[in-house]
């Protein structure tokens, strides 16, 4: 989990905040994910922000949704992510790779087991889409023990009692939503006042990252210029995999124009 | 972190596995449960709602004619006979009142055979509440009649058409809907499962199914039954009747689960007969999954009991020995369900028929005296088409299989 540290300490440096790119692991297929994966490194993500395909999705639109469902359909599982995420992890040590999933696969395999194959893997954080702060014990104390940030999320409608938790629980970074409701990019992002991220920043939580409704390069210039530490995209991502299907080529080129255009905005 | 008012667990099954968003709106409604809980006002107009509208208290029957042994002795609740036709509706009217406790206007439901559906949208068009209903679109098709009521009274009907089309999907599908609508909107769910605190509301506000049909009981046989016999699907009319019974420790309690086609096959909705924990919905409980935790699709002729995990408090239960649990296949449950319509001229619905025909098995296994609770949790008019359908197929098939034996027979006889 390091490894958020030192990309928060460089682009602080270089006066600039991070842009994370979300998809699904194994999404459409095995082979081209792994295409789609190095293709957000190469075009300039700070950190990448990985989907484990699960049958039951509930924090997530119809775009993610399809895009689960494509993975589980291309016989993507668990193990399977594990194995991509390592051979991205081969292609480049230093990238923060976080997973983002729900809690019964991490059940199934036994939260010890889960998180040690997932630092095997290279995993730098995990957040659990279902796991709130009331029940995350148990899911904190095994990703710690394995050198993994445990990830929350701070909603709009979070209370002091809870920021003070999540401030000194969590690690890595804060995923700050946007606005209410579930993944995609067809209900944008509200953008947070300055004065609620600096009430967040109050507590001293890990960096702030906006995500839920970006999907254009001002929405992640906006979220950094309103105090966050960089921007979080899935849905407008997946879209582009999602409208090209049938021509891999395309869907590289025009995902890599894409990342270039929102890291740019960053 | 600010604390729960209630436990959100039954031993370590349960608690509130949600997305953080949801949980402002869960503690609001738990806020708001234990509130109306401590007020006579809240009560008073709960248990005039459920007298004077609903019905309550539902008759107990003594069955003339169903047990197949003179020893035993088979009484049926009668929440089929409940406004709205099955135990459904007693829980959605403590829910409304709730819903108008917190100053909300609108529902979200889901529904699965569209009977949660159908007391979804009475108690909304009484209370003046404006409802939208998700419900898979397997369901939407064979429970047309359910669909139409709630159209009648007012409600927006949802095809959900992800994943398997049925009662798990409408779930996702609700819960996805109140993250963004939760200011304004109350989730009605219609089970006893799903994240804290829903599982205690809805035990609360059908547990007088159980102490009605104590009295009753106690009255007709002078001391309780044997056995109390329900269908488990999330489990509602279950604990609803088993609640007021989980104290009296002479009192066996059987929950009666969907085997579908068979628990050795895939097909069915079984979750706590298969022993298989995980989180589904917000609770951590007995589900149907794969060994990598993706949930499985559920199976039954039934559509109330089509779902792959099951209430946490039930999970307990079993666990600590104080319930039982059973599965009875499609197969059993159409023939008591076609048992109880010529023995007793009352017709079930089909999820009820699984608790039917568990108590039939008890009943011509007995050999001392024995008296049986079945809670005939609603009645079948819903499933007429349905099952006319699947019998006469079967007849059919039959026809068929005996022209081929006749066939056969008849080219035997011309070889010789």
């Amino acid at each position: 989990m390091q490894r958020y540290q030192q990309m928060f300490a460089r682009l602080s440096e270089q006066k600039r905040g991070a842009f994370v790119p979300f998809v699904t692991v194994g999404d459409p297929g095995p082979e081209l994910s792994f295409e789609i994966i190095k293709t957000l490194i190469d075009g300039g993500a700070d950190a990448l922000e990985l989907g484990i395909p699960f049958s039951d999705p509930i924090a997530d639109g119809p775009t993610i949704q399809n895009a689960n469902l494509r993975a589980m359909k291309a016989g993507v599982t668990p193990g399977i992510s594990f194995e991509i995420i390592r051979k991205i992890r081969e292609y480049n040590a230093d990238i923060p790779i976080g997973l983002l999933l729900y809690s019964n696969l991490v059940m199934a395999r036994g939260l010890d087991t889960f998180y040690s194959q997932a630092a095997a893997a290279g995993v730098d954080s995990v957040l659990i889409a279902d796991v709130p702060l009331h029940e995350s014990k148990m899911f904190r104390q095994a990703a710690m023990a394995h050198n993994i940030a445990p990830i929350y999320i701070v909603p709009p409608n979070v209370d002091d009692d809870d920021l003070r938790a999540i401030a000194s629980y969590g690690r890595g970074y804060t995923y700050l939503l946007s606005r209410a409701g579930v993944t995609g990019a067809e209900t944008k992002a509200a953008m947070p006042t300055a004065e609620l991220i600096a009430r967040i920043k109050a507590y001293n939580p890990a960096p702030p990252l906006l995500g839920f409704g970006i999907s254009t390069p001002a929405q992640v210039t906006d979220a950094i210029a309103s105090g966050a530490a960089g921007a979080i995209c899935g849905s407008a991502i997946v879209k582009i995999l999602e409208q090209n299907l049938e021509q891999p080529d395309k869907l590289l080129s025009e995902l890599k124009t894409f990342i270039e255009q929102m890291k740019a905005a960053s | 972190m600010s604390e729960l008012k209630l436990n959100p667990y039954f031993g370590q099954y349960g608690g509130m596995f949600v997305p953080q968003l949801l949980v402002p709106a869960l503690k609001q409604l738990e806020q708001a449960f234990v509130d109306a809980l401590q007020d006579p006002a809240f009560d008073a107009e709960f248990q005039q709602l459920l007298t004077e509208y609903a019905g309550r208290p539902t008759p107990l029957t003594l069955c003339r004619n169903l047990s197949p042994n003179p020893l035993v002795k088979i009484y049926m609740k009668r929440e089929d006979l409940l406004h709205g036709g099955a135990h459904k509706t007693n829980q959605v009217l403590g829910q409304a009142l709730l819903t108008k406790r917190m100053g909300k206007k609108e529902v979200i439901a889901e529904t699965g055979a569209g009977q949660h559906g159908v007391a979804t949208a009475l108690a909304c068009a009484l209370l003046g509440l404006k409802c939208r209903i998700y419900m898979g679109a397997k369901d939407i098709e064979r429970q047309q009649p359910n669909v139409f009521r709630m159209k009648l009274m007012g409600a927006t009907v949802i095809p959900v058409t992800a994943g398997s089309g049925t009662l798990k999907d409408a779930v996702n599908e609700a819960m996805r809907d109140w993250s963004a609508s939760y200011d304004t909107s109350h989730y009605m769910l219609g089970t006893a499962a799903g994240p804290h605190p829903f599982p205690t509301i809805v035990r609360e506000f059908q547990k007088m199914i159980g102490e009605e049909s104590k009295q009753q009981i106690l009255k007709a046989e002078g001391k309780l039954p044997d056995a109390v016999i329900a269908c488990v699907g999330g489990g509602s009319n279950a604990i609803g009747i088993f609640a007021d019974f989980i104290k009296e420790d002479g009192v066996r309690l059987i929950g009666v689960e969907p085997g579908g086609k068979g628990i050795n096959t895939h097909q069915h909705g079984a979750a706590l007969s298969t022993g298989s924990y995980g989180i589904l919905h917000g609770a951590f409980t007995a589900i149907m999954q794969t060994s990598d935790g993706q949930i499985e699709e559920s199976y039954s002729v039934s559509a109330g009991l089509d779902y792959p995990a099951v209430g946490p408090q039930h999970t307990h239960l079993q666990q600590t020995g104080r319930a039982e649990y059973v599965a009875i296949n499609d197969d059993e449950a159409l023939a008591a369900f076609q048992h109880l319509a010529m023995a007793e001229g009352i017709i079930p619905a089909l999820e009820s028929s699984h608790a039917l025909a568990h108590a039939l098995k008890m009943a011509a296994e007995a050999t001392e005296p024995m008296v049986l609770l079945v809670n005939l949790s609603g009645r079948g008019d819903k499933d007429l088409s349905h099952v006319h359908s699947i019998l006469t197929e079967q007849a059919a098939e039959q026809a068929t299989e005996q022209a081929t034996a006749d066939d056969a027979t008849t080219s035997k006889k011309g070889a010789h």
